[in-house]
């Protein structure tokens, strides 16, 4: 059945045949596709069955925009999404909306964080609004660290909402076009939700469940923790598939190099959350040259993460690495022969221009 | 009281047993308590709920209790506040990332959530907070909310009764 005719069966069937129609979103110049929450690349990808790569910029902590711009550049071509992380690990950066405002504007397709640390629902709720209106077509909605974990461990923390309430919040923005209060939209965002998971951290038996809460909430993909633990990995994907989740929410894995075993170590005993096996600590104590094996450990990883069918892509975190992001995704060959978006690609002026032209004529 | 916290999300399904006799007698004292009317009573019940839960529970007084659906531990004692927990950054002992020294809020209410009749409502997504709530009693709330409930149920008794976004103990 080709694709007009399956809409203009729908509208027969459907008053609300709308929904069947790519629908155009003020200031994209792509349509959302039938039966997708956003224009965006990132959901197109992962719902034609695409392998996808993600990767994480640290904001600056500057106010020169051409810092954004060169942290960007680095993942050029071979990532499909750029996370803008909020404040991540509760220290002080340049803030995720202005780091997608920059990025948006050349193209990029961005995963804009939104943590509940440090605003509350107001705000945030005008976050998800901004983000949308400039272009982000993906939103990440997490609890966020702890204060005082962070630089400023003396801050209020604010956490009005957390990562389930966020969710649902932004879904109902979207889907019913309202605040949280009710009081209507003029024009939704049309974004794709995602979440975090752990799978690598207690109670396990029950983190398949709360990924179960997550995707009830709104969540359409997460983005686990580091995975240095595939056997666990494997255990959570089976309990997801028998709880039924594993086809309504696209799981895409963290993986990233560690730069030594004492780097290992150290993350292993002062960052919460991240479980390293001993087996990748003892491989990184063994090698000539530590800082090369750790990148070989990724691709290593990411090779075998590749062939889990229930993982639709990876997540690649380069902490103080991101030089490397593109080399590693290369080696790896998990793309295949796709290669992602590039920003030669796009005519930048021209398509401001003509959401200017939508908007005032 | 962090032990008689503990103490509490052990003997989970006690909990859950004496919240429930106590709601009965709340539900069956409802006519008494709207003849004596739920403002006049806020402050007397919120006190004494506050020490009550305050000693069992660590009780933050959040006023839209949830601690049925969280296997009798109170997510107010998360330092994220997290009503659908636990997060990404739980201990390989089981402990707080925030807090070291603290077993997780809700590492401690999955196993509570086991223990009892009807934990299978740690599966519910619990929305935010009302801040308005806060300091106020939710025994009263509950009491008007299920008695209303029980009114209308009454009325129509084809009727599906509605529980409401939270699950109040």
């Amino acid at each position: 059945m080709n694709a007009s005719a399956m809409s203009a069966e729908a509208a027969h069937q459907n008053a609300a045949s709308a929904a069947e129609q790519p629908t155009n979103v003020p200031g994209y110049d792509e349509p959302v596709w039938p039966g997708h929450s956003s224009p965006g690349r990132l959901e197109r990808l992962l719902r034609t069955g695409e392998f996808v790569i993600t990767s994480e910029l640290a904001p600056p902590d500057s106010a020169n925009p051409a810092d954004v711009y060169e942290r960007a550049a680095l993942f050029d071509g071979w990532v499909d999404a750029i996370n803008a992380t909020d404040g991540s690990g509760a220290h002080c950066h340049m803030g995720s909306l202005s780091v997608c405002s920059l990025l948006t504007r050349l193209g990029y397709a961005l995963i804009q964080q939104i943590s509940c640390r440090d605003k509350n629902r107001i705000a945030i709720q005008g976050d998800i609004l901004g983000g949308a209106a400039m272009g982000v077509c993906n939103m990440l909605c997490l609890s966020g660290d702890g204060v005082q974990t962070g630089d400023h461990p003396e801050a209020k923390p604010v956490f009005d909402l957390d990562c389930m309430s966020l969710l649902e919040i932004a879904r109902t923005m979207r889907d019913e076009s309202t605040f949280q209060s009710g009081r209507k939209l003029d024009s939704a965002p049309h974004v794709f939700l995602g979440a975090a998971a752990n799978p690598f951290v207690q109670p396990y038996d029950w983190r398949p469940q709360r990924l179960a809460k997550k995707v009830m909430a709104g969540a359409q993909f997460v983005q686990t923790q580091y995975c240095y633990d595939v056997p666990r990995l494997r255990e959570y994907l089976r309990q997801t598939r028998e709880l039924g989740i594993a086809d309504k929410v696209f799981i895409i894995v963290g993986v990233g190099p560690l730069a030594s075993a004492r780097t290992a170590e150290w993350i292993r005993s002062n960052v919460p959350g991240v479980h390293i096996p001993d087996s990748v600590i003892k491989r990184l104590s063994g090698a000539d040259n530590p800082k090369e094996e750790g990148i070989q450990l990724c691709i290593d990883l990411m090779q075998e993460l590749r062939e889990i069918p229930d993982v639709s892509g990876l997540h690649v975190m380069a902490y103080r690495q991101e030089h490397r992001v593109t080399e590693i995704v290369e080696r790896s060959g998990v793309l295949g022969t796709r290669r992602p978006w590039h920003p030669d690609r796009y005519d930048g002026d021209t398509t401001v221009k003509k959401h200017q032209e939508e908007q005032y004529t | 009281m962090y032990a008689l916290r503990r103490f509490s999300v052990r003997h989970a399904r006690l909990m859950e047993l004496t919240y429930a006799g106590v709601e009965r007698a709340l539900l069956a004292a409802a006519p008494l308590l709207d003849r004596i009317g739920h403002e006049r009573l806020e402050r007397p019940v919120a006190a004494v709920e506050k020490l009550v839960k305050g000693a069992l529970f660590d009780c933050r007084m959040c006023g839209q209790c949830a601690l049925s659906s969280t296997g009798m531990s109170c997510p107010m004692n998360c330092p994220k506040e997290i009503r659908n927990g636990p997060c990404g950054g739980v201990r390989e002992n089981g402990n707080c990332e925030v807090k070291p020294d603290m077993r997780c809020v809700w590492v401690e209410g999955w196993d509570g959530a086991q223990r009892m009749r009807k934990g299978d409502a740690i599966k519910t997504v619990q929305f935010a907070v009302d801040r308005r709530l806060m300091g106020r009693s939710s025994w009263l709330a509950v009491v008007r909310e299920k008695s209303a409930a029980g009114v209308d149920a009454a009325r129509s008794e084809s009727r599906v009764q509605a529980t409401g976004k939270h699950t109040p103990s």
